[in-house]
């Protein structure tokens, strides 16, 4: 077994492990820590209902960025969904036998990658010559589209330039999740491919990639307009309530 | 210090993303709270010794106490999509200004402190030690905010400066860097019970003062009683409206409403005051303890119904936080919510058709409506979401023939703050109010150039009063302003013989009663 193979076999767990571990960690502390008042950015739906519908618009069409911003909605939106399906795609790599929606993804999935690059090269272009946005932007938040779009790149070279020894990468994958190593295929752009991706998994808890969790906890989001039916005393705010008179 | 000499900014024909001017309001800063305020308030009278480590504890403190605030300082992917939507940004160009850059005064020394990446790789994630500079930079910028949730419309995860705004003032106040005017302000409602310092004697002398006025006017005895124990309304508003201009003509109109529906109802001494400052500086136990005041009052005078005066923030902690921080009312009529916005009351009396109005008394004005920021998008009124848009244009439109909407990106939900609100309504930021304005300006413009607009009616004392002082900085009259209730006081048509058919009323009503028993 090459030296490659167990690198990357050790370093694929590691970085799962702090993905999920962190993560977790973040989310438990979004859940836990209270939200005192009713803080709904109005309109705001008055049933719960609502609320998963308003959720599902800021999920799926982005909807408060559309009112914002037409050109970072319209490349954040093929960023993102770009991304999704490539995702989905990439399913294909971690079950045997594929499922078959994936399957069907498959041609979508590939071609997703452009529109996925296009997006983040739209992205990057308004962070460098919108004097506003260059003026917001840290080095991390350039550094972050770098990094994926040369995951992109790379991933793109190899569907449709530069195959990779894709069955051996999947036995790979596979034999990860039984502990039953199998070689990696040590193809230099595939090599390069994964680092990045364990990169990005690997800062994806202690950066802006938060948003992902966050958003679900948004309490301008998130909250039911329904403060005189109901009151929302958090604990801490509940310990002041016994000096109240009356 | 002596007043900044400053440039208004010129109305544009169409609003304008301006380019960035760093730094050019970094001079704008509020009054320093003294020492006794401060400490009337539970804080260090001066900036402590120990500051940074207070302040940095402090932080940790309330992202522990609030997830909004922990959720924004982590979520922010720094898109630009609110960098143009502050109107002290699109007033004054400076770019910290501009929503995530506000922010992120707060964020980059959280970041720092409380995350990895900030404290492995501070200049790599934009995270900066808290020095005096970044203080200094926090008191001057975050008193720059008028916490109206515009930015927070347009975020995709939702984040208001607002929330960040408060939490750096509550730190602020905690290492005993308060702002004068709030601070002030506070104290003296905890002792007397108004923003104005305004003792009973004087409000009593006022509210006599009112109704000879609206009697020598109108030949009908229209009553504001005050501390009047039994009454079914208790009465919660500005205490603006007992003494300025346009607001005090609302207070008449709110009087009218209720004397021509028969609701008996009283101001408080004890709770004269709708404003609630306590939210400006971020401080739960303050907002509370000022909301208590509400509740006792209405426990001691014995009404049936809370009913809120017109102001903005004020709506929104009493819509939204009340209840929760001064609730339960279950000793009020359930057939009332708690609180009622007074446009809700009218709005309802007029659906009955329970008010004589006469719109063509306000035929000499051409009006359009400002919505107050905190009324659009901390609140609502009525049963369906955006009701807090629809009810008082409902309203003005029963009581005025003439009446047409400012441009629709800067109404509603996307309505501009009027510059004065948060906490800046004091005159040593008027350099920042009058910049803040702006957006505004040209959106009234529009509708005075287009369709003849005279007048702009407003709900809330903060922006009535900002109005009224910034109107001639744009070359308009101070007196173009007017109050919701104003418009709705001029069309309610009174008869001496009123009172006589509601006395009818009355013995009808003993009558029936009679019967029954």
């Amino acid at each position: 077994m090459s030296v490659i193979t167990i690198v990357f076999a050790v370093l694929f767990y590691v970085a799962t492990a702090i993905l999920l571990v962190f993560t977790a960690h973040k989310i438990w502390q979004y859940a836990k820590t209270p939200a005192p008042l009713k803080i709904p950015t109005t309109p705001a739906p008055t049933t719960r209902s609502g609320v998963v519908f308003r959720m599902i618009k800021e999920l799926t069409i982005f909807e408060s960025l559309f009112k914002a911003n037409k050109w970072t909605w319209l490349f954040g939106w093929m960023f993102h969904f770009g991304l999704l399906l490539v995702l989905l795609r990439h399913l294909r790599y971690f079950t045997d036998p594929v499922w078959g929606w994936v399957v069907f993804l498959q041609p979508f999935g590939k071609y997703a990658a452009f529109m996925m690059l296009a997006g983040l090269a739209g992205l990057w272009a308004r962070r460098i010559f919108v004097d506003r946005v260059r003026y917001i932007s840290a080095p991390s938040d350039h550094l972050m589209l770098l990094l994926l779009i040369a995951i992109g790149v790379t991933g793109a070279l190899m569907t449709f330039v530069e195959h990779t020894d894709i069955v051996a990468l999947k036995a790979f994958f596979l034999g990860l999740f039984v502990f039953n190593w199998s070689a990696l295929p040590a193809d230099p752009i595939l090599i390069v491919h994964l680092s990045l991706v364990i990169l990005l998994m690997i800062i994806f808890p202690f950066s802006k990639l938060l948003h992902a969790p966050g958003v679900f906890f948004s309490p301008t989001r998130n909250q039911v307009d329904n403060p005189r039916e109901r009151r929302h005393v958090a604990n801490w705010a509940a310990r002041l309530e016994s000096t109240k008179t009356g | 210090m002596a007043a900044a000499e400053f440039e208004t900014p010129k109305i544009r024909e169409y609003p304008i993303i301006p380019r960035l001017q760093e730094g050019v309001m970094a001079h704008s800063k509020p009054f320093v709270a003294k020492p006794d305020f401060q400490e009337k308030l539970g804080y260090p009278g001066e900036l402590v010794d120990n500051w940074k480590e207070v302040a940095i504890e402090k932080m940790g403190e309330l992202t522990g106490k609030y997830r909004s605030l922990q959720v924004f300082l982590d979520s922010c992917v720094k898109c630009g999509a609110c960098t143009d939507k502050c109107h002290y940004y699109l007033g004054t160009t400076d770019p910290k200004n501009m929503p995530v850059a506000r922010q992120d005064l707060f964020r980059k020394v959280y970041r720092r402190y409380y995350t990895l990446s900030g404290k492995l790789f501070p200049k790599l994630v934009g995270a900066e030690d808290l020095t005096e500079e970044v203080l200094d930079d926090w008191y001057s910028y975050f008193h720059q905010c008028s916490q109206c949730r515009r930015c927070s419309v347009y975020c995709p995860y939702g984040i208001d400066t607002a929330e960040i705004s408060m939490a750096a003032r509550e730190v602020m106040d905690a290492v005993g860097k308060g702002q004068k005017y709030c601070n002030e302000i506070i104290g003296k409602v905890h002792v007397i019970g108004n923003n104005l310092g305004l003792p009973e004697p004087a409000l009593a002398d006022t509210l006599e003062g009112l109704e000879e006025d609206v009697e020598e006017e109108t030949g009908v005895q229209v009553r504001f009683p005050l501390d009047e124990k039994g009454a079914e309304v208790l009465l919660v508003t500005p205490s603006a409206d007992f003494f300025a201009e346009p607001h005090i003509d609302g207070l008449i109109g709110y009087a009218k409403v209720f004397h021509q529906a028969g609701i008996s109802w009283t101001l408080s001494s004890y709770a004269s005051e709708a404003a609630n400052f306590g939210m400006f500086i971020g401080s739960y136990e303050n907002m509370q303890k000022l909301a208590l005041r509400i509740r006792q009052a209405a426990l001691d005078l014995g009404v049936k119904r809370i009913v809120f005066g017109e102001c903005g923030h004020a709506w929104r902690v009493a819509y939204s936080f009340l209840n929760t921080l001064a609730g339960p009312f279950d000793f009020l009529d359930p057939d009332y919510p708690v609180p009622q916005h007074i446009c809700e009351v009218t709005h309802s009396l007029i659906q009955q058709g329970k008010l004589t109005l006469d719109p063509s008394q306000n035929d000499d004005m051409v009006l359009t409506y400002h919505d107050s920021c905190n009324v659009a998008r901390a609140s609502r009124m009525g049963d369906r979401p955006g009701g807090q848009f629809e009810i008082p244009r409902e309203v003005i439109r029963s009581v005025c023939n003439h009446y047409v909407d400012m441009p629709s990106y800067s109404i509603g939900e996307g309505t501009y703050c009027c510059g004065g609100g948060g906490g800046l309504l004091t005159d040593d930021l008027i350099e920042l109010r009058v910049k803040g304005a702006l957006p505004r300006m040209e959106a009234l413009k529009n509708v005075v150039d287009d369709y003849g607009v005279t007048h702009m009616a407003a709900m809330c004392a903060i922006c009535k009063s900002q109005f009224s002082k910034v109107f001639p900085y744009y070359d308009f009259q101070m007196d173009q302003v007017v109050s919701v209730h104003q418009l709705v006081g001029n069309a309610i048509v009174l008869q001496p013989e009123e009172e006589n058919r509601s006395e009818a009323d009355q013995s009808e009503e003993a009558q029936d009663q009679a019967e029954a028993a």
